[in-house]
C-alpha cells in the first residue's frame, strides 16, 4: 500500500520478549485494516518486509534491554520517534528475564549452554525507560488488546490515553465479582495490582498473579500481611511478587522484605 | 576466487529476530547457517526453586504465539512427576484449547506471514488491497481461534486458566453455544482457505526428510502419543533424551537438536501429516485428496496446504469435542507435592515440544529442561537452504534473498521460543 504523506507513521520494534505484546496488534482482527488504513505501518517486521527509514511518529517497542547492542539500538529507536510508547512488562519492568538482576547471571548461562563464551548478554534485564525517555506505558503480560487500540488512537487524536492506574479490585467490583481472596480464602495480588486485563483471574476462580505490575502507590506491606494470614509463607511471599514485573519498583522491594 | 556477497539484515515475517548468512565460493554453496543471536532469557534457569504449580504460567512467556502449547508440555510433565491422571471432559478441554491455538496460530501464518511470498508482497496489509476478501477471511479465522482461547483460557496470549491437574475454571455446556456456530463458519472458511492455497505456484522440491512427530492409537496428535518416526523411531516423552541430543553452536542461541546416530530431522505440521494422515477426520481427508494431496507431502513449499489441512482437522475436531462435552464435576484433579521426574511432549503448531522436569519433595523444581520445536528444525532448514541455494545462483540478489527467506518461513520458525534475529547475509565468495 502506498503511504501517504499525511498519515501518521507508525514503526514496532522489539528487544527481548516473547513476541506477544505485538501480536496483540496482529490480534486485533476487527480493527487491524482499519488502524492500517488511518496509520501507515511504515515498519513492523513480525508482519512485512522493509528496512526501518527516517522518523516515526508513534513507535511501539516491546521487550527489555538485555545486551550491550540493545542500549546502542534504543538509544536510535528514541531519536527516530516522536512519541516513544512502550508495551508490555518487559518493556516497561525489564520482565520475567529480570530475574537474573537477582542471580549469577553467569551460573544462569551455564545451566542452559554448554558454550558460555558464545554468549553475550548483559547481567541485567531493564526496561526501556531506564535507558531513554518513555513517553508514555502500557501495561501487562501481556498488554491489552483495547488498551492497545485506545492508546494508538489516542495518539493520533493527541489525547491522554485512558487506561486507569487503579487497582484490579475495582475491576472486580466493577464486573461484580465474588472477591476470591474474602470469600474463599483464595491469596491474590489484585489489591496492589494496576487495572488493564478485566479482572480475569478473580473471574476464573483465581486469585491475580499481578500480571500488569504495580498499581499507584500500592500497599504492598498490609497485603503481604494479609496474604500470611491466608497461610503464605516467607518464600511464598518472596516468589508471588517475583515474576513477570519482577523489576518493577514495588514488587522488587516488597519481594525483598521477604528474602533475598 | 569469485566473491559475491548478499545481505538481508533482518528476516520478516517470522516470530522472533534472526539473520541468515550463505557463504559462496566459486558458484557453490560451501555454508548455509541460519545465525540466531535472539538474546538468552534463561527460563530454565529461573525456573529452579518455583513451585511445581508456576510451571505453566511461567513457561507461557517463552512464546506469545503458541502459550499453550508451552502449558501443556509442562503439566504434562508435572503430571507425570506427581502420578496424577487427567481424563474424561478436563482432558478433552485441553485439546479444545489446542485447536483453539492451532487455529490461531497456523491461520496468522498461512494469511499474513507466508502467503504474501507466494502472491509478491511484502505482507498481508499491502496483500488486502488487492486479496480484501481473503485477508478477511483469514482474519476472521484467526478471530475463532482466538475466541476458544479466550473462552477455555481466559485471554489468547498466555492464558489464565491452565492448571496441573486441569484448570481453575471449567466453561458451561451452554457457554459454548455461540462458539458453536462460529466454528461451523469456521471450518467452511477452512475448507475454503486450503482451497486458496492450493491454487499458489509451488516449487518442484522435495527432500527425503526424518520426520518425527507423536502418534496415537486414535487421534491425530495433541497432547498424547507415542514418538515416532518414518525411519522407525518408536519410543515416548519418558526416553526422549536418550534418542535426541542438543548441541550448542557458536551462530545460534537456540541449541540445534539431533536425533542421535540418524542427523537431522523435521518436527511440525509436514511431520504430523506424513505420519497421521490416517488419524485425520473424514472431512480433513477428504478435502487433502480434493486438492490432489496424497497421504504424504515431502515438498517445505507445500507445507501451507498441510496447515489448510489442519486448520479444517481442528475446527472439526473443536466441534466434535463441543458436542461430546459434559461438565466435569471438578475443574482439576487435585496434586500433591512430591519428589519425581516428569517429562511431556505435546504438538505445538510448529512441532513437537519437549519438558522434562525434577521436582523436590517440597513440589520445588530442582532441574528444567525444554526442547522448542524451532531448535530442532533449525538444522533440517540449514539443510534445506544448502541443497537449494545452489540452483539459485544465477538470481539477481533481491530475488534470491526473498527465496532464502520464503524457504525459512516454510517452517513458521518462532526464534522467540528457540531464542532470536533473522538477518540475511550471503557471502558469494
Amino acid at each position: 500500500m502506498a503511504a501517504s504523506p499525511k498519515k501518521p507513521r507508525v514503526a514496532v520494534w522489539k528487544f527481548s520478549s516473547c513476541d506477544g505484546c505485538q501480536l496483540t496488534l496482529l490480534d486485533c482482527e476487527d480493527e487491524l485494516l482499519a488502524v492500517a488504513g488511518a496509520v501507515d505501518l511504515a515498519y513492523f517486521p513480525e508482519a512485512t518486509r522493509g528496512d526501518p527509514k527516517g522518523i516515526y511518529d508513534v513507535s511501539l517497542v516491546e521487550g527489555s534491554i538485555t545486551t550491550a547492542h540493545d542500549v546502542e539500538r534504543i538509544k536510535d529507536v528514541r531519536k527516530r520517534s516522536k512519541a516513544l510508547i512502550t508495551i508490555g512488562a518487559c518493556a516497561t519492568s525489564g520482565g520475567i528475564q529480570a530475574l537474573r538482576n537477582f542471580a549469577d547471571v553467569k551460573e544462569f548461562i551455564s545451566v542452559v549452554y554448554a558454550r558460555p563464551d558464545f554468549i553475550h548478554t548483559l547481567a541485567t534485564s531493564t526496561g526501556i525507560a531506564d535507558h531513554v525517555a518513555v513517553d508514555f506505558e502500557l501495561r501487562g503480560c501481556p498488554i491489552s488488546k483495547k488498551q492497545l487500540v485506545e492508546t494508538i488512537a489516542a495518539f493520533l487524536a493527541r489525547r491522554k490515553p485512558v487506561t486507569p492506574s487503579h487497582s484490579v479490585c475495582v475491576e472486580c467490583k466493577l464486573k461484580g465479582n465474588v472477591c476470591v481472596m474474602v470469600a474463599h480464602g483464595t491469596p491474590c495480588l489484585g489489591p496492589v495490582t494496576h487495572a488493564g486485563c478485566g479482572a480475569l483471574c478473580p473471574s476464573y476462580d483465581r486469585g491475580c498473579y499481578g500480571c500488569f505490575g504495580p498499581m499507584e502507590t500500592p500497599n504492598t506491606v498490609a497485603l503481604s500481611k494479609q496474604l500470611a494470614t491466608l497461610g503464605m509463607n516467607q518464600d511464598a511471599l518472596h516468589r508471588v511478587y517475583r515474576t513477570f514485573n519482577a523489576n518493577a519498583t514495588a514488587f522488587r522491594e516488597e519481594s525483598e522484605r521477604h528474602g533475598g | 576466487m569469485a566473491v559475491r556477497t548478499i545481505k538481508v539484515d533482518y528476516l520478516a515475517r517470522v516470530e522472533g529476530e534472526g539473520a541468515f548468512k550463505v557463504t559462496v565460493r566459486d558458484g557453490k554453496v560451501q555454508k548455509a547457517e541460519l545465525v540466531i543471536f535472539e538474546p538468552p532469557r534463561f527460563f530454565e534457569s529461573f525456573l529452579r526453586g518455583r513451585q511445581f504449580s508456576e510451571a505453566p504460567d511461567i513457561t507461557a512467556r517463552i512464546c506469545g504465539i503458541c502459550p499453550v502449547a508451552y502449558q501443556m508440555s509442562s503439566v504434562h510433565a508435572m503430571e507425570m512427576a506427581l502420578g496424577i491422571k487427567v481424563e474424561g471432559p478436563l482432558r478433552d478441554l485441553r485439546r479444545l484449547l489446542y485447536c483453539g491455538e492451532w487455529i490461531e496460530s497456523h491461520v496468522l501464518h498461512i494469511y499474513m506471514l507466508h502467503a504474501p511470498d507466494f502472491l509478491g508482497y511484502q505482507g498481508a496489509i499491502d496483500m488486502a488491497a488487492d486479496h480484501g476478501d481473503a485477508v478477511k477471511r483469514g482474519l476472521q479465522l484467526k478471530k475463532i481461534g482466538n475466541e476458544i482461547m479466550e473462552l477455555l483460557g481466559g485471554r489468547e496470549i498466555h492464558p489464565i486458566n491452565v492448571r496441573v491437574g486441569g484448570f481453575y475454571k471449567v466453561p458451561k455446556k451452554r457457554d459454548f453455544a455461540a462458539l458453536t456456530e462460529r466454528l461451523k463458519w469456521a471450518r467452511d472458511a477452512a475448507l475454503e482457505t486450503l482451497r486458496w492455497v492450493s491454487t499458489f505456484d509451488f516449487p518442484e522440491r522435495s527432500r527425503d526428510y526424518e520426520f518425527v512427530s507423536l502418534r496415537h492409537p486414535s487421534e491425530y496428535p495433541f497432547n498424547e502419543g507415542h514418538i515416532v518416526s518414518n525411519r522407525g523411531l518408536d519410543t515416548d516423552a519418558a526416553h526422549y533424551d536418550e534418542h535426541f541430543e542438543e548441541i550448542h553452536v557458536e551462530h545460534s542461541t537456540a541449541l540445534h537438536s539431533r536425533h542421535k546416530g540418524a542427523g537431522n530431522y523435521l518436527v511440525g505440521p509436514l511431520a504430523r501429516y506424513n505420519l497421521n494422515f490416517d488419524r485425520l477426520s473424514p472431512l480433513a481427508q477428504q478435502a487433502a485428496r480434493g486438492v490432489g494431496m496424497g497421504t504424504t507431502c515431502t515438498n517445505p513449499y507445500r507445507s501451507i496446504q498441510v496447515r489448510a489441512v489442519e486448520t479444517i482437522y481442528a475446527c472439526d475436531e473443536a466441534l466434535r469435542i463441543i458436542e461430546n462435552y459434559q461438565e466435569p464435576d471438578h475443574p482439576f484433579v487435585p496434586a500433591e507435592p512430591r519428589a519425581g521426574i516428569g517429562m511431556g511432549a505435546t504438538e505445538a503448531p510448529r512441532g513437537l515440544i519437549w519438558h522434562r522436569y525434577r521436582i523436590e519433595a517440597d513440589g520445588k523444581i530442582a532441574e528444567a529442561r525444554i526442547v522448542p520445536p524451532t531448535s530442532q528444525n533449525q538444522p533440517s532448514i540449514e539443510e534445506d537452504l544448502r541443497e537449494y541455494v545452489g540452483g539459485w545462483l544465477d538470481l539477481p540478489d533481491e530475488e534470491l534473498k526473498h527465496r532464502c527467506e520464503q524457504t525459512i518461513r516454510n517452517y513458521d520458525p518462532c526464534i522467540s521460543c528457540s531464542v532470536h534475529f533473522l538477518r540475511l547475509d550471503i557471502d558469494r565468495g
